[in-house]
């Protein structure tokens, strides 16, 4: 992933360069160098107490065990989309974990998690071939299903909007349209395009 | 709109708390805890943020923003997306830090509550690092055949910038 980020980056600070040099806005360039580095710094000591308190609060809910009494309650949809794996088997298990610290936005959690499940479903797939439940679990995964997306509403608050969190209607209800897009169109595709 | 978002952040806080209490979870100290972890998160991200932000004032400085954003207004367009969130678009599946530089641009050329600006962060929270979560994930099993995870990824991303405006037209009516 690196690998692409290293070209998008150069290419952002050539084209940036080019265009400057033929619209004669050198002198904007050279100062946004300055701004843009100052900002990013700022714009990360503003965020770092949302942020904080925010962590700080999901660790009494993990503390608490709220991952484990959610992975259960989502246990049956969870079934429901992987219908080959084995009911109660460790991989179900760690799926349900991932799901619920996504759906928390505890992205730090999430990933090990996910990893856990994608080497539990390896396990009935030696291949190099993805079936259809990693591909499955890897669309939830891409697909964001935060509830309450703290770091955009925090980034909004920091550029002077006061109910930054006016948008949770809209994302909820763009995330699930997204979510509904992603798995129906694995379960149609899941049997046309074979490993 | 405001005044049922201005309850939920209270209820949610609420609520933790209360759940802590009751499972008799050190409130306090654990809060501590997760807060450091915060604060490591925060201070880790700091270079990236460093690079991209700086490279994405530099595109909007030098007019290449403009130009880039108005080279693809005609599938903005189609999209129904103001032309202004499409660098966001483009950068939300490869890179967290990047949509945040550019949806930081995005905040101080239109303002966080203009039409760009609400569309922009309904994208920005409601999508993911696609390509990023693609490959960590088939490349700790050692898969390269992905079959379809890209093309479904895709349309759940797509479908989640189509919504983004039709969402920000229904709940703020602008």
């Amino acid at each position: 992933m690196n690998i692409l980020l290293n070209y998008i980056w150069a290419f952002l600070i050539f084209f940036s360069i080019l265009c400057a040099a033929f619209t004669g806005r050198m002198p904007q360039l050279s100062q946004a160098v300055l701004s843009g580095t100052g900002s990013a710094v700022t714009l990360v000591i503003g965020m770092t107490g949302m942020m904080c308190a925010w962590t700080g609060l999901m660790k009494i809910a993990d503390k608490g065990g709220i991952t484990n009494i959610l992975a259960k309650i989502f246990r049956p949809a969870v079934r429901f989309m992987f219908p080959h794996c084995d009911r109660d088997g460790p991989a179900v298990k760690a799926m349900c974990m991932n799901i619920t610290a996504n759906l928390l936005g505890l992205g730090n959690a999430a990933t090990p998690l996910g990893i856990a499940a994608m080497k539990e479903l390896k396990k009935c797939n030696p291949t190099d071939t993805a079936d259809n439940n990693m591909a499955m679990f890897v669309i939830i995964n891409a697909s964001s299903i935060q509830i309450i997306p703290t770091y955009t509403a925090t980034l909004r608050a920091q550029y002077g909007c006061i109910t930054p969190f006016d948008i949770l209607p809209a994302v909820w209800v763009t995330s699930a349209a997204a979510l509904l897009v992603g798995v129906l169109s694995a379960k149609l595709l899941e049997r046309k395009i074979n490993g | 709109m405001a005044d049922f978002s201005s309850y939920v952040v209270p209820a949610v806080m609420l609520c933790i708390v209360l759940f802590g209490f009751l499972r008799s979870v050190p409130v306090f100290d654990t809060f501590l805890t997760g807060a450091r972890e915060g604060l490591e998160s925060s201070v880790s991200i700091l270079p990236t943020l460093v690079g991209l932000v700086m490279a994405v004032t530099m595109l909007n400085a030098s007019g290449a923003l403009d130009l880039l954003s108005s080279f693809f207004a005609p599938a903005a367009h189609l999209l129904g997306l103001p032309h202004q969130v499409i660098p966001l678009a483009l950068i939300k599946p490869v890179s967290g830090s990047g949509s945040t530089a550019v949806l930081t641009q995005i905040y101080k050329n239109c303002g966080p509550d203009s039409f760009a600006g609400r569309v922009a962060s309904v994208m920005a929270g409601s999508t993911e690092t696609t390509f990023y979560a693609v490959a960590v994930y088939y490349g700790s099993v050692g898969i390269k055949k992905t079959r379809h995870t890209i093309p479904s990824a895709v349309a759940g991303d797509l479908t989640a910038c189509i919504f983004s405006a039709l969402t920000v037209h229904l709940f703020f009516g602008d």
